[in-house]
């Protein structure tokens, strides 16, 4: 079994590729992925829940309004998540809950700021083992 | 990532061809302005490539160009000039970037180094203090959505309308620190929602402020215009953008061009590339959207610059008249604007993209203000924060070859990554602290991915735009202290 996600080095940016054995579990890593840049992961605690809803035209396009709808989240809202269960998905829909707290700089020790998911080198791909995906990200 | 493959083809030693047939579907050439060093490390990655994919867009004019900070982006590349014929021409958000008008604005003092360096630990915790930084930080003045809309109309001046500056800060503001055309409606909910407490705020990532003395003085005719006068003389730089307000605006428009692509037929080798006729309701959408992320990013840096000035005169204990604290100038670095140019010897009316590049205008240009008519429009070009920051003006060459454009600043050549590992934010503070430059940070950690080595000497990029007639270099100033957000 992999693990979850990797990062990703990009000269003027920076990447992750999540992995899933399904693609519940592949976009659910890569929300984990999104945090992990964001904060310690392990800081964040399990106090409020989240229900998002995200439409698109594929499922490429699908992975990169999922997260930019995180970091939308994350920015006017101010909340860090730590677990996503992906309640419904179709191949252009996705319901999900996601798991998490306030922000508190005082606990939270942000890494990064992630202005966005971009299309830029978007990969979905799929292996023996798997499901595969690469997104870089504009920080 | 592999090399680049290619072949340049060089016409003099700052200029490097990547010919139409280079790979088919470009409209036009390539031209990558750089010296023959440069073109190693700009090889290594595929930024040429991306320069390649750029001359695909319709409506392209002139040459795909690339500046010599040019480094790998998304689709675009970062140090990217683009124009396209309004008539049939399109505009991509990507060429603008997520963070619409990210820009500079320099500060002149008529205080010299020896009586700020006493005061300076105050003068920085002062700065600080008044001006919001860091992630997750607000700004302190609060606004409602009808102000916001204002706001993203009326830019700069909706700043100094409110006490925040004085107007002659707008004249020596890159479109007086408005851009027309602002349509509010065009802005998304969550775009103003990630906007709205954000305004006033330095923000992360590389955005600073900086102290800084006058190093050396190369053209005293020019300096003098802008009120740099003396070496030891200190300014003070502005180095933030629109914040999330753009970065939701790139986001959404992006979102709609990605559908505009195939409705429109237009065919494009990187997703990131999406784009629009700029004479279609999505092309024209984006505009009005971008310029009032655009005017945000005015207002944002008008802000900071009265917080920087109340700073200096509650450390320094006179007015900031008496502190001779002038704005030299305010230039935008990420933005697309519609100009007219000459286009094999037809003046046309283009869109240019400069994504990562800044506005160059020769002296005696309509668009130069008033104060610069007669020495050109000045260009901020920053460094990383252990080497300098240069001042330029604009010259003909550049309105004749880039569109009145140049480059913007040093150019990554480490991912943030790679800094990381190759050296540690405390030994940063230590190390420029022992050369004179007091460092103070939202998170030490993160200095490390914006570390001198992670960055092109942006002497080398001057002197590139410098021999190449794009700019002419007028003077260069060091660090005496940062402020990272």
């Amino acid at each position: 079994m992999k693990e979850a996600f990797e990062i990703l080095d990009h000269t003027a940016d920076i990447g992750i590729i999540a992995y899933g054995t399904d693609f519940e579990k592949l976009f659910s890593n890569a929300g984990l992925a999104l945090f992990s840049l964001i904060t310690d992961l392990g800081s964040i605690e399990e106090k409020l829940h989240l229900d998002l809803e995200v439409r698109s035209e594929d499922r490429d396009s699908l992975v990169v309004d999922w997260l930019n709808e995180l970091i939308y989240c994350f920015d006017s809202k101010h909340v860090l998540f730590n677990r996503f269960v992906i309640e419904t998905m179709t191949h252009s829909a996705l319901k999900a809950t996601c798991y998490g707290e306030d922000f508190d700089p005082n606990k939270h020790r942000i890494k990064t700021g992630v202005k966005a998911a971009t299309y830029h080198m978007l990969r979905l791909d799929r292996d023996d083992n798997g499901y595969k995906a690469q997104i870089i990200l504009d920080i | 990532m592999t090399q680049w493959q290619g072949q340049f083809i060089k016409i003099d030693d700052y200029r490097w061809k990547i010919p139409e047939d280079y790979k088919s579907g470009m409209r036009v050439p390539g031209l990558v302005y750089a010296s023959k060093g440069m073109l190693e490390s700009i090889r290594e990655e595929q930024t040429p490539e991306q320069v390649a994919n750029v001359a695909f867009l319709p409506g392209i004019v002139g040459c795909s160009l690339a500046m010599p900070d040019i480094h790998w982006g998304y689709g675009f590349p970062i140090g990217g000039v683009a124009a396209t014929d309004t008539k049939d021409g399109v505009i991509s958000p990507g060429g603008v970037g997520y963070d619409i008008n990210c820009g500079v604005r320099l500060l002149s003092t008529s205080l010299n180094e020896s009586e700020v360096r006493p005061r300076i630990d105050q003068l920085i915790n002062a700065l600080f203090h008044n001006v919001p930084s860091g992630l997750g930080s607000e700004g302190k003045i609060r606004i409602s959505q009808k102000d916001m809309n204002q706001l993203m109309i009326e830019g700069a001046r909706w700043a100094v309308k409110r006490g925040l500056g004085m107007d002659e800060d707008l004249d020596a503001t890159e479109e007086g620190g408005c851009l027309t055309g602002a349509d509010p409606s065009k802005v998304s909910d969550r775009a103003v929602k990630r906007g709205m407490p954000q305004a006033g705020t330095l923000g992360s990532g590389n955005h600073f402020l900086e102290i800084q003395e006058v190093k050396e003085i190369f053209d005293t005719q020019i300096a003098s215009v802008m009120g740099i006068t003396d070496i030891g003389q200190v300014l003070v730089l502005i180095h933030t953008g629109s914040r999330g307000l753009g970065h939701q605006v790139c986001t959404d428009h992006l979102r709609t061009m990605e559908q505009a692509v195939a409705s429109y037929g237009i065919e494009l080798p990187d997703r990131q590339l999406a784009c629009a006729p700029l004479e279609s309701r999505e092309g024209h959408d984006y505009l009005g959207a971008m310029a009032c992320a655009a005017n945000y990013a005015w207002a944002n840096r008008q802000c900071i610059a009265h917080w920087v000035r109340e700073s200096f005169c509650e450390v320094l204990g006179k007015s900031f008249d008496r502190l001779g604290m002038r704005q030299i100038y305010d230039v935008a670095h990420n933005i697309a604007k519609i100009e007219e140019h000459t286009v094999n010897g037809r003046t046309v009316k283009v869109c240019v993209h400069r994504k990562g590049a800044t506005r160059a205008f020769p002296a005696g240009h309509k668009d130069t203000p008033r104060r610069y008519k007669e020495v050109g429009q000045p260009v901020l070009v920053p460094g990383d924060m252990g080497r300098c920051s240069f001042v330029a003006v604009g010259t003909q060459r550049a309105m004749s070859e880039t569109f009145g454009s140049t480059c913007h600043g040093a150019g990554r050549i480490l991912s943030r990554g790679a800094a990381k590992r190759s050296i540690r934010g405390a030994d940063i503070v230590r190390e420029l602290g022992s050369r004179g430059i007091l460092v103070k940070a939202g998170s030490i950690s993160a200095l490390a991915e914006e570390a001198s080595q992670a960055y092109k000497d942006v002497a080398e990029v001057i002197d590139v735009v410098h021999q190449a007639g794009i700019s002419r270099k007028v003077a260069v100033a060091t660090p005496i202290a940062v402020i990272k957000g």
